[in-house]
């Protein structure tokens, strides 16, 4: 085994046992930091496939931005230090029924598919490719999905300030 | 003479690289030896780099205040700061009873790594530094944004109500600050064209972007300054520590190594901001440079780049310093009020000034 499968086998480790603590741990907060190490994980792997934007972006986008957010919803709920309680036999029961399904059907995909390589000549994934990729009105340019995600992140920024607003009511 | 220009930290690092070569050969053992003693070095030199900081924090404040400071461990009081740290040593690491134990230990070791990693792109010399990775920027605001989180984990779970305020304090503030110094970073990216710290050292060899980019690069300089020293937390931005309200805020219950880990952090995380202005602003190693003053520049690069990249970094420092000993603590409102009515507009609308004057070619 090469030094670099090595260090992929140790990153989907960290991601793979982050997520099962993630769910199975039974204190909110330690869930939301197994989630964290889960998370960098994924971050870890785009650095070693050599996306290093995507990595950043993982890190900025759900580790900056979604854990935060989680761990300030846990700071704001009641008694957030407290064990859950176990959960119903029945409940995980079918929960390990669904996990083991999405599993083979995710094996069954990878297996039957026949990955071809790309015939195209590869494109470096630098910051400037994926700028101009990003804003560009050919054929397999992205500006639709661009401008229509910058609504959408609008009119959330929008409703957001709506909800937030103190109206002053006159005495 | 041709020995002194050429002497730097690069070909010392091009030295080791080819005697290590000569004796383990290529391969994977020589990967994991250099590693080993990149980590090792920085490691030292950070240490030594907190040691020096402190020192220099208590001589910079007894100057600002119109005392000595420490004078009387070792000479001049330089030796301070290896007790104090002996002193933190022989303490005992105290968990408290009610605290989420794993957590409670778990909180300083993410918070000196996220620390550690913000260090890994800075450019310390020409041609030196530890990663050269292309969206240098981008990755040091995404570690930054991570140091939140020990921040948080490390105030909840001391189950201390003390604690969980100063960390909700800071949450709020690193959050908002976070955002102003990702625009005034972007306003040096916009003129530059590029991500990676060396091409933007690069691309100031005809004179530093605060010179060079107008009354804009200055207003992007200074809120990068205020907003950097409320992202680490440093007076007058300091409520998530505030001690006379909260008695050490998030830190309350560390003791010993696991508060001293914290200590390191902070002037870890100074000489970070420090150098990361010092090299988006400031040319970083590069020489003071005026563009077509051929004679001068030639002058000044016999300064050897590691002078001139601690000297910048260093008197940022300072500058940082003063600011603690200068301005009364902010209340939480107007720590805030301060962020989202005046520093984030003035750098959304210079951010549009700088990009204007890229598109027309304004600056020099």
């Amino acid at each position: 085994m090469s030094a670099s499968q090595v260090i992929f086998y140790i990153i989907a480790a960290i991601i793979i046992g982050g997520g099962i603590l993630a769910v199975t741990s039974r204190k909110i907060f330690r869930a939301a930091v197994f989630l964290l190490f889960s998370l960098l994980g994924i971050a870890a792997l785009y650095f070693y496939l050599n996306y290093e934007f995507i990595a950043a972006v993982q890190i900025v986008v759900y580790v900056g931005g979604i854990v935060v957010l989680i761990i300030f919803s846990i700071f704001l709920t009641h008694a957030s230090g407290d064990e859950m309680k176990k959960p119903v036999l029945w409940r995980s029961f079918f929960a390990g029924l669904a996990a083991v399904f999405a599993t083979a059907l995710t094996y069954l995909y990878i297996t039957e598919h026949n990955f071809v390589a790309n015939s195209a000549a590869s494109v470096s994934p630098s910051v400037r490719n994926i700028g101009l990729q990003m804003l560009s009105t050919t054929e397999h340019g992205y500006i639709l999905p661009f401008e229509v995600v910058s609504m959408l992140l609008l009119a959330a920024l929008i409703g957001c300030i709506v909800i937030a607003i103190k109206i002053k009511t006159k005495e | 003479m041709n020995i002194l220009l050429s002497y730097s930290f690069s070909s010392l690092a091009a030295y080791f690289h080819n005697w290590l070569q000569s004796i383990i050969g290529n391969g994977i053992l020589l990967t994991i030896t250099e590693l080993v003693i990149v980590g090792v070095v920085l490691l030292v030199f950070l240490i030594l780099l907190a040691f020096f900081l402190g020192y220099m924090e208590r001589k910079v404040a007894a100057f600002m205040e119109i005392r000595l400071g420490p004078n009387r461990v070792g000479p001049k009081g330089t030796l301070q700061i290896v007790a104090d740290t002996v002193k933190l040593l022989f303490k005992e690491g105290f968990t408290p009873d009610a605290a989420d134990k794993f957590l409670f230990n778990l909180a300083p070791g993410i918070i000196i790594t996220t620390a550690l990693l913000a260090v890994a792109p800075i450019a310390f010399a020409r041609g030196f530094q530890i990663w050269d990775i292309n969206i240098g920027v981008l990755y040091i605001s995404s570690i930054s944004s991570m140091a939140v989180i020990g921040i948080l984990m490390a105030g909840w779970s001391s189950s201390n109500k003390y604690s969980l305020i100063g960390a909700m304090r800071c949450g709020a503030q690193i959050v908002s600050y976070e955002l102003s110094i990702g625009l005034s970073l972007v306003s040096i990216v916009v003129l530059t064209g590029s991500l990676s710290l060396n091409d933007i050292v690069e691309s100031q060899a005809n004179g530093w972007w605060i010179f060079k980019g107008h009354i804009p690069v200055m207003i992007a300089f200074v809120v990068f300054v205020i907003a950097s020293t409320a992202e680490i937390n440093r007076a007058p931005f300091d409520l998530v520590e505030a001690d006379q309200e909260l008695t050490g805020g998030f830190n309350t219950e560390y003791a010993g190594m696991k508060f001293a880990m914290f200590l390191m952090a902070e002037y870890i995380n100074l000489f970070v901001v420090s150098a990361v202005a010092a090299t988006i602003f400031l040319g970083g190693w590069m020489p003071f440079h005026i563009g077509g003053l051929t004679g001068f520049n030639h002058v000044m690069d016999y300064i050897p780049s590691s002078v001139w990249f601690f000297g910048k970094t260093l008197f940022i420092i300072f500058i940082i310093m003063q600011f603690r000993w200068t301005f009364p603590r902010l209340r939480i409102d107007q720590l805030l009020n301060l962020e989202w009515k005046y520093l984030l507009p003035i750098s959304m609308v210079n951010v549009l000034l700088v990009t204007l004057m890229a598109i027309m070619g304004w600056h020099l």
